[in-house]
């Protein structure tokens, strides 16, 4: 696995925190004067190594600005998102994103725009190793490429010899599963990764990013409005809403026993089996 | 292959393609095949009428006008060419970087592109035209192209800045994909289709400013082409004298170069535009 | 009293354009009762929104009904003329909410030009003022501001323009509103007052019965009396809701509800496994059970399409209930 490059800018210890991603302040405001929007609030929050954690939120929440600044593609207003220990903006300066990206991955929501139609599934997995300095052979990369298609459950021969427009959502979203594993990330990102597949081919997804998790320990991050899938899959819960975490804490325990007003109307609001939804 | 399949079931593109193929056919193959005089040879007298000899006729230099007109579409159509050419390539080109990299440069290109088009294109014509010496079908067709590229760049400005959000462009870029190849491989084959019926409409541009800046006397030097054709036409007052011969051949034929291809380009557009289909 | 709906044995096909049939909707047999709402759940391609076009009458090329019928209190309903389904029915008799309809309205249009369309269609002489106070007056009874009529749908939230389109839908009192996937896209707060105003339309009367159509079972779980579960052009289950969802009998059912991720105490404890594979080509559908490649509990037999078996008043197509069956079976 690739380590990003340490740093200690100012001298905090990663290691002692144990956090492996963070956020200080964390600020997006679109648009200037009248019309601006304050997107993201002043976010603070820590995710440790190991971890799989749930961001979840409605629309207009701020969670997928968040996202999109955890793995810089966005800049921020205002705050600083910190990778073990140190700011993206001094990674970026000194190394370049390169670096972080391949210690930082994500999946995001729509498996018909992820993969660019022109091109075969081949050439999209083989890609990544654009982030390397330095390039194995041919081989070498084809093998570990097929090693990751295969690791998710799809059939190596027949999907590498594909377009993706031939295959089907799942089955898309299982090749940018894979794709992650190519590059073997310290940080997965997933934005609403199962939010536009039919239920029955979900738990497959989900069930093989926990599987891998558990396999090369890598942090996991949901983003989505789905609590049932947040609480399934997830140790922490961060709510969000209209920009602030308004609530934070053990799955359980928010489920359980929600404390802000709004995590509670949130979760009487979800159409459940066992419990009477009144309306 | 599939694409054209589906485009041969256009009406509109079958038949605007008919009329252009059958156009560009006379032009290529007429003066080899239906004729055997050049058209700078006198075959006859000032304006004679259509006979035997000479099927449209002759002009005022006393040349064969069916003649002229094949080597003069060839030219107007060559001149399009280049200048649809030029036109969008300048114009993706501007309006890919400028949506892509957004801010300071979009602001740049975009404001270049916004004073540019607000100067009416035939004064630039005109003044270009008049301070460049030589004049070839050539440079006719490069400085058409370069006044033509303003639109384009706006609209594949807007597309590339609308595509540039699209999640596999986010993909690539956390792939470490840099921005040359992002916007050539990622964004380009996206607009293809547009840029392709933005080069059909910027050739019919180019073939129509020929055809002015000719009749303007501002046309190639030693050289027929559909616009000089009425230039000349002009000139020694063939309308008041009934020489229609003279001018009407030429304006069909620009007529129906320009409409085909506009005819091609609807057709594209359905079947690049699903919302626009017929239903069968 | 006869059912309010019938479809009898409706085969729905999409002709391509290279001469092939997609089979959306190959033999399915449902019925509807007044004062009910029916749902229809199944996963995307399963055929339940080419369903709920072929009951809502709204059929258009490339999709056509190759047999079958549609009984409206017992008259036939896919045989009439144009002209009279569109006079007589569409509207007044059943009214439909499409998926996506929130994405599909004239942005350049206020909410109360749509009313008026609405209203004229089937009052022809009915001037503006009328047609606005009317949906005026509906949308002040159920609790909306009726100021909505003067807005543009841009201005409204998602929630709120799927709600004014059901209003808007309902002004005629149709007996019947179909409503497609109508919160798919909806948070779970809005989604949860425009299903509030489906029932108040239905309990005050504006309508009598409701078929409910998504992929969504918590959903149904809790407005369905009555739930039908298609999968691959065909119904696999039918029944009620008690029943399908907390003690499904079909495989598919089964792994379907089995798949359901709530934020319920309990839920994290569970392994949750989906079903492998996909469905099949419908240009294409294999002989026999459409669902046996998948299932975990696949015999021999199911290599022929199994007919429905009747259990305590629901059907189940499925090999697995033949031994159980009263005697009575039914295609």
């Amino acid at each position: 696995m690739v380590l990003a490059p340490p740093g200690s800018g100012d001298g905090r210890d990663a290691a002692v925190n144990g956090a492996i991603l963070s956020a200080t302040g964390l600020t997006k405001v679109f648009g200037s004067g009248r019309h601006a929007t304050v997107a993201v609030d002043h976010l603070d929050f820590e995710i440790a190594a190991g971890e799989v954690v749930a961001l979840i939120g409605e629309s207009g929440s701020g969670k997928t600005t968040t996202g999109r600044m955890l793995l810089g593609l966005m800049q921020p207003t205002a705050g600083t998102v910190r990778f073990q220990g140190t700011d993206l903006a001094t990674l970026r300066k000194r190394h370049g994103m390169k670096g972080y990206w391949r210690s930082v991955q994500a999946v995001f929501q729509d498996p018909f725009a992820s993969l660019n139609s022109f091109y075969s599934v081949k050439r999209c997995m083989l890609n990544t190793f654009k982030l390397f300095p330095r390039k194995p052979p041919y081989a070498e990369r084809l093998q570990r490429v097929r090693e990751a298609i295969h690791t998710v459950g799809l059939d190596v021969d027949d999907v590498l010899a594909k377009h993706p427009h031939q295959l089907s959502g799942g089955q898309r979203q299982r090749l940018m599963v894979a794709r992650t594993l190519v590059i073997q990330p310290q940080v997965l990102i997933a934005d609403e990764p199962t939010s536009m597949i039919d239920a029955s081919s979900r738990a497959a997804i989900l069930n093989i990013l926990l599987d891998l998790r558990a396999k090369f320990g890598f942090t996991v991050i949901f983003i989505t409005h789905d609590i049932g899938m947040a609480y399934y899959t997830s140790d922490r819960l961060f709510i969000m809403h209209e920009g602030r975490i308004v609530e934070e804490g053990p799955a359980d325990a928010i489920i359980r026993d929600p404390q802000h007003a709004y995590t509670q109307r949130l979760l009487a609001d979800v159409p459940t089996l066992q419990r009477e939804w009144v309306l | 292959m599939e694409l054209i399949r589906i485009l041969l079931r256009s009406s509109r593109f079958v038949t605007g393609f008919g009329i252009i193929a059958s156009v560009l056919a006379f032009a290529l193959l007429g003066p080899t095949l239906l004729t055997d005089v050049g058209p700078f040879q006198r075959v006859g007298g000032l304006f004679d009428p259509p006979s035997s000899d000479a099927l449209l006729g002759t002009d005022n230099f006393g040349r064969d006008v069916f003649t002229q007109l094949m080597y003069g579409t060839r030219t107007s159509l060559f001149i399009g060419l280049v200048a649809g050419f030029v036109a969008t390539a300048i114009g993706v080109a501007i309006g890919t970087l400028a949506g892509y990299f957004s801010g300071v440069i979009e602001e740049a290109l975009m404001g270049l592109t916004n004073v540019l088009i607000t100067i009416p294109p035939i004064v630039v014509l005109i003044l270009l035209s008049v301070a460049v010496d030589t004049r070839t079908a050539t440079t006719m067709g490069v400085i058409i192209g370069v006044t033509a590229w303003p639109w384009t760049a706006r609209a594949v400005r807007a597309q590339t800045s609308s595509l540039r959000t699209r999640e596999h462009v986010d993909i690539a870029r956390i792939s470490g994909v840099g921005s040359l190849e992002m916007m050539l491989v990622e964004i380009l084959p996206y607009m293809f289709s547009y840029i392709f019926m933005a080069f059909i409409l910027q050739l019919t541009g180019g073939i129509l400013a020929e055809a002015t800046l000719s009749m303007l006397g501002l046309g190639p030097f030693q050289t027929v082409s559909l616009g000089t054709m009425l230039h000349w036409s002009l000139l020694w007052e063939s309308v008041r004298v009934g020489a229609w011969w003279a001018f009407v051949p030429a304006t069909i034929f620009l007529s129906i170069s320009s409409f085909s291809l506009i005819l091609m380009n609807a057709g594209m557009d359905e079947i690049f535009n699903p919302t626009l289909r017929h239903t069968r | 009293m006869p059912a309010l709906l019938e479809a009898r044995d409706i085969k729905a096909y999409y002709r391509t354009p290279s001469g092939d049939d997609i089979k959306a909707v190959d033999g399915v047999s449902l019925g509807l009762n007044e004062g009910e709402v029916l749902g229809i759940a199944g996963e995307s391609g399963c055929g339940k929104t080419t369903l709920a076009q072929v009951i809502a009458l709204t059929v258009q090329k490339p999709l056509y009904v190759r047999s079958g019928e549609v009984l409206l209190d017992g008259m036939p309903a896919l045989t009439l003329d144009p002209e009279t389904m569109r006079r007589e029915i569409r509207g007044k008799t059943i009214s439909t909410v499409p998926q996506g309809a929130m994405n599909s309205l004239n942005p350049t249009l206020r909410i109360r030009d749509l009313a008026i369309d609405v209203m004229r269609d089937h009052h022809p002489r009915i001037t503006r003022r009328e047609a606005v106070e009317r949906a005026r007056e509906r949308l002040a009874s159920l609790g909306l501001s009726p100021r909505v009529l003067d807005s543009y749908p841009h201005q409204l939230s998602g929630g709120m323009k799927q709600r004014v389109i059901t209003v808007v839908s309902t002004l005629l009192d149709p007996k019947l509103l179909i409503v497609d996937e109508p919160t798919s896209a909806l948070d779970v707060t809005s989604q949860k007052v425009v299903i509030k105003l489906l029932i108040d339309l239905l309990q005050r009367g504006i309508i009598r019965s409701i078929v409910f159509i998504t992929h969504e079972l918590p959903l149904l779980r809790h407005v369905a009396d009555r739930i039908a579960i298609m999968y691959a052009g065909k119904l696999v289950e039918f029944g009620a809701m008690d029943d399908l969802v907390f003690h499904a009998k079909h495989p598919y059912t089964q792994r379907l509800v089995d798949s359901i991720l709530v934020p319920e105490p309990g839920m994290k404890e569970r392994t949750v496994t989906g079903i492998p594979g996909r469905p099949p080509d419908m240009r294409n559908p294999p002989p026999g059970c459409r669902f046996a490649a998948r299932c975990h509990e696949k015999m021999d037999i199911c290599s022929q399409d199994p007919p429905g078996f009747e259990h305590q008043g629901r059907e189940v197509w499925c090999w697995l209930h033949q031994d159980q069956e009263t005697g009575a079976t039914r295609r």
